[in-house]
């Protein structure tokens, strides 16, 4: 079979075409030394910083979305069909500087001005999506990037004032935006993808049909969605990753679907897509899901790299199998559906077949009387890695504690369940005395490390102590007291 | 040119960043930026990966088998010294040769036709050593033998055993502060391009573009006159890139004049934390005599420093934490030695306050002991020990300099009423009596910081002004810029003294060939002597236009003045062009260097006796927070500042400067932590393990103000005061406003004694030990 050999995309407008694209070309790379638009910093290479923040414009929906993305631990092959746009093509033609350039000078936004190029096109994207945005909302945008001059406070000031020097309706991205469509939707493949020298190659399926028999074909192949984990084997550890499947492109991994009693996504879906979903069917995890990672890397990342990663401390693992959620595996040989509690075997090892890949989470809605709790505990608020995650469900009728789903992550080798802390629990009435007894039973299901995140002292205290919290936050007995919070307020 | 109508740009004056359109462009060009030459080759460091051994050799033969190779750089390619200490003690060998003296430490360098095929070959050295037991911090080596890094300084007076005798209570204690790296968003980068004879450019990142100079000199073994330095402009430096780019700068130069090829050097984000100096980590030891009105009588302080494994600038660092130990505080009977304890680390250098913050965290300590132990406020326990005004006996410091600009008190007691610090403390007070998760916490601390380098020769700077005979001018100075916006200050410095718009001056690339001999950028001092530097080449050009304009027009000099619409001769008023037009053709010299070196200073080190600094700044900040003691996650809730900086040459850029400063120095005392683990390796070396503050760990309100009445006593540039570090250690507010918070567990009979970083972790423990009644 033949297939298509070049990458196409837009970048600032301009079409590209490029055959024999490296798997592991990042964006980055090819931006500042093949392009010289050397407007896009590197300033870690690990998706932590936010200098070489770039926007993707992608179909979605049939509609065209633009997001903040980092460029370094971005591949170039993933962004077939896409429209990148740098910091070079923001002040328009006339050389007159963007709304978003213009409120930084004005604001006396940048000092060193290496991370500046980053901030600008965060608050770029900000400003589209939201011209007038609150403090919070601007906070949560700028979670990846990092300033180490100005503190921060005139850059807020920039973003809050951004659209004082002008709104988005004049934006050339959205003046642009039919034109725009129309050319990445020729720009769309007609099939399978496969492009790069035999040591580096790339395939972008066409279907999840054909993703399966890429993998079948292909056992060893890297399977990549938002490459926030993988971009980093190449960058920091160098790691050789051919062959390399993309799948973000794949809308048919991309489904969000509430029924009456789960709510399903497809493991191709970022944190950003469903971020509205998840909220709705889980409020508790609203706030929880603005803690993982940074703006860019959400947009990027999945809730299946996420899982099929299998770290012991990602993020959605512990309070989607607080949850109850299943998982399901696809390959050529079908589909099979586990609870995702049993896909995590041990320290590196899931439950995986090398030819399947993950193709959707279920999540069953709450029931009635069930009291949910996210809880994310590291060193830094936000785009920090957990020292402690949480994810309790607990099922109370008639002041009766019926059923108890305890998971963590940072715990042990894999995301896991407390069975003493949830025995002491279950049977008994909700009281404080229960979960007292709860949290000193932590101590014995779990032996934590001690790394530079946290010490195994801590991480069994704070698991502990995350147990008091819940019962004190869902507790209504001595009424509640607004005057008496019993968490940080966001 | 273009017409100007309206002049603006002059100092005490707003005026915006003169990179700030490029910055937020993206066309503003980092040393990475610059496009490379053909044939540009690139260079990667090859690291050891253990503590501590003895080297008997490394074989590369995989590494020059690698594909894309071109070259590797062993310490026998080294043409002259193998040696880049900057401080001349031939302590800090390019590549070692005997032992290895820290993880991560650089053995050799891979040169190749790109960057990943040489960070790819950097890898497969194969390294040939007897591994030795190793110590990495500062305790530990003492205990296990090994020296001092370089000379402890000790400074004396009045008498220490009668102090201790005589006061009605004492306490001894013990503070660990962490190190810090600096994180500036640019990494490390050296670009040397090779020239015909010995010469080599080197575009670099570097703070001190005379220091990399030399010691690309020094390595090559050429005289200074064979290397031009350039630094346009640097994505962050913060002390970082002080002397820790002469190691880049080497590579580089060595490599692009043994191929004669241009040669680049960029480490990555691992190997430029793992392999550059960081801030120091103290252990300070601290005996304090105070009486019953918590007075201070006698202070004795012993700070241990974890310098790495060679002395660079920890000398002059561990000097500076005892010069700040007082803080702004008398001691009556003080005795100050340090220990710049030799450790297996990489060898820690410069970070903004330069020791100075270690020292002030150690008076604050001091202060806050003293207020558990007596149940007193700290604010009022800090000013009952402020320095007196001269009238009082109570304002000599510990090294003998008397402090004669002292205006703290009304710096503090303006803050303390802005930002009602006594009825906030008493709201906390109530709120925290409830006894709930949460607990909250506010202090207000000040910050005395002295200006100048303690090495009394660095204090000098030249510049180069040349003015066009087209109206335009061009200025050069010593000085680098990182952002803190000195090329933007010295210009509006210069578009004063002409009285022409700041548009009109062009500020250039910071060269050793414009410039020679400069000092580097740092100790605040930026401003300071550039702008004197500067101010002195413009008046010169400026004497000379002047009897120029006298002369043609048969007027005395008197009668010619500089206004912003032109140059009055008698009742005449020429443009500015006009008469620079004029002077050209009537043969008038209109370039000229200007010279500064700051007066009246002098140290003698071995007495410990001597006015080591020209003038104080001053400050204030008062923050409050909240913390859960279930967990130890705090945030800050308000922050309130009052910074002097004198008359501020620029108050928007001033006001930046602070407030960067303060959520740095936040950063340093809360989530900012270095870890290493039992191999000795630090394992927090990359903004996804090293966490600085985001955005969102902002204050929730901040408040800050410079102090707009202060101005310099002493003939400063505009009487503007130095502003880059002494901000840095309000964030200690932050630190003992934690504390408060933790006490409160206890009631606040306890001294938290709240280890730096307090990261949430430390905070619950603290927490934890206090409910435990330690
Ligand atoms: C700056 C930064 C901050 C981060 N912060 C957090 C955080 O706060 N919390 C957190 O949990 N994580 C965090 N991460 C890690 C990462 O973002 C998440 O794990 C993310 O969900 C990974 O998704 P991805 O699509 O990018 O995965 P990828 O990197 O593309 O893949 C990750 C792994 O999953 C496999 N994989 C991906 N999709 C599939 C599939 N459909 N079927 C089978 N295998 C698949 C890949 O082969 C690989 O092994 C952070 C990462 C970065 C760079
Ligand atoms: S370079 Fe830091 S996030 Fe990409
Ligand atoms: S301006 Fe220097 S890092 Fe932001």
């Amino acid at each position: 079979m033949t297939h298509q050999t070049a990458i196409r995309f837009l970048l600032n407008g301009e079409e590209k075409t490029l055959t024999d694209v490296k798997a592991t070309q990042t964006l980055l790379d090819y931006l500042r030394i093949e392009q010289r638009l050397t407007g896009t910093k590197e300033g870690c290479a690990e998706g932590d910083c936010g200098a070489c923040t770039v926007l993707v414009g992608r179909l979605y929906n049939g509609a065209l979305r633009y997001e903040t993305v980092n460029a370094c631990i971005r591949f170039l092959a993933s962004l077939n069909g896409c429209h990148i746009v740098t910091i070079e093509h923001l002040s328009g033609p006339n050389g007159r500087l963007h709304p978003v350039q213009e409120a930084m000078v004005e604001h006396h936004g940048s000092q060193c001005g290496f991370c500046t190029p980053g901030f600008v096109m965060s608050l770029y994207a900000l400003w589209m999506e939201k011209p007038q945005p609150t403090e919070t909302e601007v906070e949560t945008a700028l979670q990846g990037n990092l300033c180490r001059c100005t503190g921060y406070e005139p850059i807020i000031k920039a973003a809050l004032a951004v659209n004082e020097y002008g709104t988005p309706a004049h934006d050339y991205l959205n003046a642009e935006r039919e034109n725009l469509l129309a050319q990445l939707g020729a720009l769309q493949p007609e099939g399978r993808i496969e492009t790069g020298p035999a040591d580096d190659r790339a395939i972008l399926p066409h279907t999840t049909e054909d993703l399966a028999q890429v993998l079948a074909d292909n056992p060893k192949a890297t399977i990549v969605a938002g490459s926030t984990d993988v971009g980093l084997w190449v960058t920091k550890f160098m790691r050789p990753i051919s062959p390399v499947v993309f799948v973000n492109h794949l809308e048919d991994l991309k489904a969000i679907e509430t029924t009456e009693d789960a709510l399903s996504i497809g493991a191709g879906v970022t944190y950003s897509e469903c971020e509205a979903a998840i909220s709705a069917a889980f409020p508790h995890l609203e706030e929880y899901w603005n803690r993982i990672a940074g703006w860019q890397v959400r947009n990027m990342g999945t809730i299946g790299g996420n899982i099929a990663n299998g770290s012991p401390i990602g993020d959605t693992p512990p309070v989607l199998i607080s949850l109850g959620a299943e998982v399901t595996l696809q390959s050529t040989k079908g589909r099979r559906t586990l609870p995702l509690e049993a896909f995590f075997i041990d320290y590196g090892k899931q439950d995986r077949a090398p030819e399947e890949f993950v193709a959707s989470i279920r999540i069953p809605l709450p029931s009635e009387g069930q009291i949910d709790a996210a809880y994310k505990v590291s060193k830094r608020r936000d785009e920090d890695i957990s020292a402690v995650a949480a994810g309790f469900s607990v099922v109370v009728e008639n002041g009766k504690i019926t059923s108890v789903n305890l998971a963590f992550g940072g715990m042990a080798a894999t995301p896991k369940r407390a069975a003493k802390a949830e025995a002491a629990l279950v049977g008994n009435r909700w009281c404080s005395e229960a979960f007292e007894h709860a949290a000193d039973a932590i101590a014995e299901d779990f032996t934590p490390l001690s790394d530079w995140r946290a010490s195994a002292d801590y991480r069994a205290r704070v698991a502990g102590n995350l147990l008091r919290r819940f019962y004190l936050e869902h507790d209504n007995s001595q009424g509640s007291d607004a005057d008496m919070p019993v968490r940080l307020a966001v | 040119m273009k017409h100007h109508t309206v002049t603006k740009g002059f100092t005490h004056q707003n005026q915006k960043h003169d990179s700030a359109v490029k910055q937020v462009t993206g066309r503003a060009e980092y040393t990475d930026d610059i496009a490379e030459p053909a044939g540009t080759l690139h260079a990667y460091l090859g690291v050891s990966d253990v503590a501590h051994a003895k080297l008997n050799g490394i074989d590369l033969s995989k590494v020059r088998d690698a594909d894309g190779v071109v070259a590797v750089l062993t310490a026998d390619d080294i043409p002259g010294a193998n040696d880049i200490s900057p401080t001349g003690r031939n302590d800090e060998p390019v590549f070692p040769t005997e032992k290895i003296e820290f993880h991560g430490q650089p053995l050799f360098a891979v040169i190749a036709e790109t960057r990943d095929a040489a960070r790819r070959a950097a890898e497969l050295a194969e390294v040939d050593c007897d591994v030795l037991p190793h110590a990495i911090d500062p305790v530990s080596a003492r205990d296990a033998g090994m020296p001092l890094i370089t000379e402890p300084l000790k400074l004396e007076r009045g008498d220490i055993d009668k102090g201790f005798a005589t006061a009605q209570n004492r306490i001894k204690g013990q503070v660990t502060v962490g190190g810090q790296d600096h994180m500036y968003l640019e990494g490390h980068i050296a670009f040397a391009v090779p020239g015909e004879d010995e010469d080599v450019v080197v575009h670099c990142s570097t703070q001190h573009p005379s220091e990399a100079q030399h010691m690309v000199a020094h390595v090559l073994g050429v005289p200074s006159n064979a290397v031009v330095v350039n630094v346009r402009r640097m994505g962050g430096g913060f002390g970082g890139k002080e002397s820790q780019m002469n190691l880049f700068c080497a590579v580089a130069a060595i490599g692009a004049k043994k191929l004669g090829r241009p040669v680049k050097i960029r480490p990555d984000r691992d190997q430029d934390m793992t392999a550059t100096g960081k801030r120091h980590d103290f252990v300070i030891d601290y005996d304090i005599g105070f009486d019953n009105d918590g007075r201070i009588e006698a202070v004795s302080g012993e700070f241990a420093a974890r310098c790495g494994y060679s002395s660079d600038l920890s000398g002059p660092v561990t000097d500076r934490a005892l010069f700040h130990a007082d803080n702004a505080y008398f001691y009556p009977h003080v005795r100050l030695t340090s220990r710049p304890q030799k450790t297996n680390t990489v060898s820690n250098t410069a970070f903004r306050g330069f020791g100075g913050p270690q020292g002030v965290i150690a008076a604050e300590r001091m202060i806050e002991e003293i207020a558990f132990a007596l149940d007193k406020d700290p604010l009022d326990v800090r000013k009952a020990n402020f320095y007196g005004d001269g009238t009082d006996g109570r304002n000599l410091t510990p090294y003998h300099q008397s402090v004669d600009d002292n205006i703290i008190g009304r710096v503090v007691e303006e803050l303390e009423e802005s930002s009602d610090y006594r009825a906030r403390r008493e709201g906390i007070r109530a709120f925290n009596a409830k006894g709930g998760i949460l607990r909250r916490g506010i202090a207000l601390t000040p910050v005395k910081f002295g200006i100048s380098f303690t090495a009394t020769h660095y204090n000098q700077a030249g510049a180069l002004i040349h003015v066009y005979n087209d109206g335009s001018i061009h200025l050069n100075h010593g000085g680098t810029e990182m952002g803190q916006g000195l090329n933007t200050k010295v210009a509006q410095v210069v578009a004063e003294a002409f009285q022409v718009d700041f548009n009109r001056i062009k500020i250039t690339k910071t060269t050793t060939e414009k410039v020679p001999n400069t000092s580097a950028t740092a100790a605040s001092s930026g401003s300071d002597l550039n702008g004197m530097a500067a101010l002195n080449a413009a008046e010169q050009i400026k004497a000379r236009l002047v009897s120029f304009a006298a002369e043609s027009r048969g007027v005395s000099e008197d009668a010619v003045s500089f206004g912003p619409t032109g140059i009055s001769i008698g009742t005449d008023v020429v443009p500015f062009d006009k008469l620079v037009k004029e002077a050209y053709m009537a043969r008038v010299h209109l370039s000229a260097t200007g010279f500064y070196k700051t007066p009246d200073i002098h140290w003698d080190r071995a007495a410990g006796k001597g006015r080591p600094f020209y003038y104080y700044a001053y400050g204030a900040a008062c923050s409050e927070v909240t913390i859960d003691t279930l967990t130890g996650e705090y945030r800050v809730e308000r922050a309130d500042i009052l910074h002097d900086v004198g008359r501020s040459l620029n108050p928007a850029l001033d006001k930046g400067q602070v407030e960067g400063a303060f959520i740095q120095g936040m950063g340093w005392l809360t989530t900012e932590e270095l870890w290493w683990d039992d191999e000795g390796r630090l394992r927090t070396h990359a903004p996804s393990t090293y966490k600085i503050p985001l955005a969102s760990d902002r204050p929730r309100e901040f408040n800050v103000k410079l102090a707009d009445w202060s101005e310099n006593r002493e003939m400063t540039i505009k009487r503007s005061k130095a502003v880059g570090e002494p901000p840095f250690m309000l964030g200690i507010s932050v630190f003992e406003a934690l504390s408060m918070a933790v006490a409160s567990v206890a009631d606040y009979r306890i001294c938290p004694r709240l280890e730096a970083p307090a990261t949430p972790e430390r905070v619950l423990l603290a927490v934890e030990r206090l409910k435990a009644g330690a």
